[in-house]
């Protein structure tokens, strides 16, 4: 969007038209655009198809919640609902790199640092 | 008599226009731009489309649900609220953008160099902290190598006494020393963790500015085939400051978005981003239909995603330091619905 976008463009541009990130599926979605160099249906659908649901689902807050919290893939921490026990940060990004098989470099290096097995080359 | 909409101009200010006046700037917006971009103007159908959009007295619009798009968000955060990691939780968590982004101040690759290891360590934090994926984005920004700014001759000061071969030299000079720096920053930023390399206001100095973006593009996504690579460009038309260079054995002074993004596909590019600016001094529906009108034949050939520039100032959103909400939720639905776009 432009570096210097002064603070609330991006809010506008978010409700009229974002995916809505970690709130939904809007991370996973960009991550086979940048690493599989994906238009957004093909990455839509491919994401779709590895959490089991369907692309409109993708956007869904509230279908999405769900989905996160079955397979591990992050979710907000909010005052009324965190969840210190389950995988969140840098841990949910493990479980997003197996379940879009696809290399999170993050992911990839710590595994590097701490002597555990790198499932990709990079 | 006709009644009369709120809308806006370029510069942000609130205007009052028919639906004639709107119908009628869209119309002047699309033709203009297609007769200076050798381009097809925007059909009936479309020009319908954008009229139900821009002439609606609506505070927001949006598109429909399940036609979401990506958010890249170049630039994420406003640096004077908390710190610049709890920047991108803030967007992350509370916007909802998808791709967040680390930067600098000194938004430029050649003032990174000086300090990417403590770029590189905000990076490897940001990475422990964030789950959306975090790259990390700066300008080309050649102009920072000419003098007095750097080494090389200043080929702004070349050109006005004729010495078009000097000129030349310089840009070529200092475009060599543009992609190792990239390369350079680039490459600790993937040692850091990064998900990508963002290249902003790419060909802002011209296309010595392109051609090393494109060049530096190749060479991360020969090293690093998992790299998100984006480069974003400066404006519609890439300058010819030397007015001679090829990537690939094709000229890029004067190419328009399609054929910027056929040279950033072939680079290895993952995402496009096209970027047409304001005329601060025409309605925002005037300038909606230019940028969509400039944009589409690129959205017609596009094999990568493609995240329109709609900030501040390009896009169809008002130049001014708080872009009015209804004029960034209708180029935000325009763009989504008639181009197609993959993300802003």
């Amino acid at each position: 969007m432009g570096t210097g976008d002064p603070l609330g463009m991006e809010g506008a541009h978010t409700q009229a038209s974002g995916m809505g990130g970690m709130r939904t599926a809007g991370d996973l979605v960009a991550r086979m655009q940048m690493t599989r160099r994906m238009r957004l249906k093909e990455a839509k659908a491919y994401v779709a198809d590895k959490l089991g649901c369907t692309p409109r689902d993708l956007s869904d807050p509230s279908a999405m919640e769900q989905i996160r919290i079955e397979k591990g893939l992050g979710t907000l921490p909010f005052t009324s609902s965190v969840r210190p026990g389950e995988a969140g940060m840098i841990e949910a990004k493990f479980n997003i790199s197996q379940v879009l098989d696809i290399p999170i470099n993050s992911v990839e290096r710590f595994k590097e640092r701490v002597g555990l097995a790198s499932s990709f080359a990079v | 008599m006709e009644p009369r909409i709120a809308t806006r101009m370029g510069d942000g200010s609130l205007v009052e226009m028919t639906r004639s006046e709107i119908k009628a700037d869209l119309e002047e917006g699309t033709q203009q731009s297609a007769k200076r971009a050798k381009v097809d103007p925007l059909t009936q159908d479309e020009l319908d489309h954008l009229l139900d959009i821009y002439a609606s007295s609506a505070r927001f619009t949006a598109v429909d649900i399940g036609d979401e798009v990506v958010m890249s968000n170049d630039g994420t955060g406003t640096k004077h609220i908390g710190n610049r990691v709890q920047d991108l939780q803030t967007y992350e968590q509370v916007l909802g953008i998808d791709i967040v982004e680390l930067w600098q101040i000194d938004y430029s690759y050649k003032a990174i160099k000086t300090n990417v290891a403590h770029e590189g360590q905000a990076m490897k934090i940001a990475q422990m902290l964030c789950t959306n994926p975090v790259q990390y984005g700066a300008m080309p920004d050649l102009g920072r190598y000419s003098k007095p700014d750097g080494p090389i001759d200043n080929w702004s000061e070349l050109l006005p006494l004729m010495k078009v071969d000097e000129a030349r030299a310089a840009q070529i000079e200092a475009c060599a020393m543009l992609v190792e720096d990239i390369n350079f920053v680039a490459d600790h930023m993937v040692e850091a963790g990064a998900d990508g390399i963002d290249m902003d206001t790419t060909g802002a100095a011209g296309d010595a500015d392109f051609l090393a973006g494109l060049t530096a593009c190749r060479m991360l996504r020969e090293k690093y085939p998992f790299l998100g690579i984006e480069i974003g460009m400066a404006s519609e038309f890439v300058l010819g400051m030397h007015g001679q260079l090829e990537f690939d054995g094709e000229r890029l002074a004067g190419m328009w978005p399609k054929d910027q993004l056929r040279m950033v596909q072939a680079a290895g590019g993952s995402i496009y981003g096209p970027a047409v600016n304001i005329n601060t001094g025409k309605s925002t529906a005037w300038n909606i239909a230019r940028a969509i009108t400039i944009i589409k034949p690129a959205m017609e050939i596009a094999e990568i995603p493609v995240h329109v520039n709609v900030g501040m100032g390009v896009g169809g959103v008002p130049t001014c330091v708080y872009p009015p909400a209804d004029a960034t939720s209708r180029a935000s639905k325009a763009f989504v619905e008639i181009l197609k776009i993959d993300g802003y």
